[in-house]
């Protein structure tokens, strides 16, 4: 029961982000307005303001944040780090090469999009391939490779923003950190999102005995060769979604689960899917700060998670330090 | 019908040949014991024997049907493992821990059922834990860890238990309250039980059965009286020891 609460809860959270992010913005609309909006008899342009920008774009934030917390909460079992990102293993760098390379040789958006996707799933086949190696697979073979694999993209993202053109370069950066204002078409990824959610909380029961460790999972009858890769690109598959999305948006998918973690949240059927939510209504209220913060000016909203992020994590680590000399 | 069996099998590890041609066979009630030096590759052989890591050489069967062949859920219905060390990145309560023992009678969607909440419950029951199912099991001692892992091995129920270092960290209270409950649940549910153990004078007291590895791939096999002579003692600590006459039955002292 106590599990449904706080579902129910979190999915209000998230219900309450979406409408605070719905009216707010520099066309001021009311609730009476937004009511009228959804009814379908309200001024047109109010009407284009809320369906074409505002909804599209809170969406994509909810669909960001979500995929991104619940890739680092499967990326965290699978390296058995509670502190392990979706990013960790290159998966943005490649995503991010590929974005530049189609920018510079100036594909329209559907181009970078799908370069950007294509280039995450390289990053990934790429780390999964050299990571396996001669059978064996272990964590710290696959934490390395990843780490390296994704130095080796800041040195390519260097390479292509150096061959820029000074004009594109502005749009680039904006890329790099993360910005949901070129996220219009929200559905690709809301359905990987959804299906993602699907297969993880189905592979809850044998990820709680993972997080005991392999050999005992092993021996209480998991196949942890099978799941791990299950895992991987499961994760790996909803960030590349992700960063095709808005970018590489850095500190959800680290900061949410073991947000949850710290509330006393540690099974995963319950972890994974609130992990989704929490995350995607957290991104949804940084990306509304993000827009209306400098209004007109807006700031990338890569920025804003890291600004609240960093600080937050600090006090994380500092707060469950205390939590464990407590309970001793 | 022996309950778990092995043929001609050759395990080694790193340079180390633990065995080359064992033919053990694990009977439902017996309580086996591996004996041997540090780094001979008891745990190795457990893992083994548990189907965690392949043979070199050789077939391990489980009621007749050979180990690789059978699903893992299978296997862990029927063998279950006591770790010597866990690790732990994350953190569980003593109840999660528990309840993970059930894991491989759950069905792939199924929630664990107030039956097995019952049985994890009778599991901390028996080994003293009731009072701290709702602790963080990174807050336990390393005694209380023992227990729980030895709960955790009652609630997955398998046939055969395979136990290393079952004792360590234990005090002599709970290393007897240990190895009493595990040879009463031998005695009335007929599990058999292998353990792996530095204490020749427990081991005699609760064990039928010995496995030595001598270190270099021979090993001798069979019941206690057979197996356990001072020379064959000797020759596998490399270490003189002397006998003594105790009321549990014999004891062996190093000189």
């Amino acid at each position: 029961m106590r599990a449904l609460t706080l579902l129910a809860g979190l999915l209000l959270i998230t219900c309450i982000s979406l409408l605070i992010s719905l009216l707010s913005g520099s066309v001021a609309i009311s609730w009476q307005e937004l009511l009228a909006i959804i009814a379908g008899d309200a001024d047109p342009l109010q009407s284009q303001v809320i369906l074409d920008l505002r909804w599209p774009r809170s969406l994509s934030a909810f669909t960001t944040g979500a995929l991104l917390s619940l890739a680092g909460a499967l990326m965290q079992v699978l390296l058995r780090n509670p502190l392990a990102d979706p990013y960790v293993l290159g998966v943005s760098g490649g995503a991010a090469s590929g974005a530049l390379l189609a920018l510079l040789i100036g594909l329209g958006s559907l181009g970078m999009h799908s370069a950007a996707f294509g280039g995450a799933l390289f990053s990934m086949l790429l780390v999964f391939g050299l990571s396996h190696g001669s059978g064996s697979w272990t964590t710290n073979r696959l934490l390395l490779t990843g780490v390296v694999i994704a130095a080796g993209w800041g040195a390519v993202i260097g390479f292509l923003l150096a061959l820029s053109p000074e004009q594109g370069l502005r749009g680039m950066l904006f890329w790099l950190m993360g910005d949901l204002s070129y996220a219009t078409s929200p559905t690709p990824g809301l359905l990987v999102l959804l299906g993602g959610l699907l297969i993880a909380v189905m592979a809850g029961r044998p990820l709680n005995i993972l997080t005991r460790g392999e050999q005992t999972a092993a021996s209480l009858g998991v196949h942890v060769l099978a799941l791990r890769r299950l895992v991987y690109l499961l994760a790996s598959l909803l960030s590349a979604t992700a960063v095709t999305l808005a970018g590489s948006i850095g500190f959800v998918g680290l900061i949410v689960p073991h947000m949850l973690r710290l509330l006393g949240v540690r099974d995963q059927r319950l972890l994974l899917p609130a992990s989704a939510l929490l995350g995607g209504s957290l991104l949804i209220i940084a990306d509304t700060l993000a827009r209306t913060l400098l209004a007109p000016r807006q700031l990338p909203v890569g920025i804003l998670t890291a600004l609240v992020g960093v600080p937050l994590f600090l006090l994380l680590l500092h707060h469950g330090r205390n939590l464990h000399s407590e309970t001793r | 019908m022996a309950l778990l069996s092995t043929d001609t099998l050759h395990v080694s590890i790193g340079d180390t040949t633990v065995c080359t041609t064992l033919d053990l066979a694990v009977s439902a009630g017996e309580r086996w014991c591996i004996l041997g030096r540090n780094g001979t590759g008891k745990t190795t052989l457990l893992h083994t024997l548990a189907g965690l890591r392949d043979a070199d050489a050789g077939d391990i069967h489980l009621d007749d049907q050979s180990l690789h062949s059978l699903p893992r859920r299978t296997v862990a219905q029927h063998i279950g493992l006591l770790f010597q060390d866990h690790s732990d990145a994350f953190p569980a309560s003593v109840m999660e821990t528990v309840l993970s023992g059930r894991h491989p009678w759950i069905g792939a969607l199924q929630w664990e059922s107030e039956q097995d909440i019952a049985l994890a419950r009778a599991a901390l029951h028996a080994v003293n834990l009731d009072e701290l199912e709702q602790r963080i099991v990174t807050t336990l001692s390393g005694g209380e860890r023992r227990r729980l892992g030895l709960a955790t091995l009652l609630s997955q129920d398998p046939q055969l238990m395979l136990l290393d270092e079952p004792t360590n960290h234990l005090d002599i209270h709970h290393q007897i309250g240990m190895l009493d409950l595990l040879q009463e649940k031998s005695v009335t549910d007929r599990t058999a039980l292998v353990f792996v153990m530095h204490d020749i004078n427990l081991a005699l007291r609760y064990c039928t059965h010995f496995l030595l590895l001598f270190g270099d791939g021979e090993t001798a096999l069979g019941n206690a009286a057979e197996v356990l002579t001072r020379d064959r003692l000797e020759r596998l600590y490399q270490h003189p020891l002397q006998k003594l006459q105790g009321t549990h039955g014999n004891v062996w002292l190093p000189q």
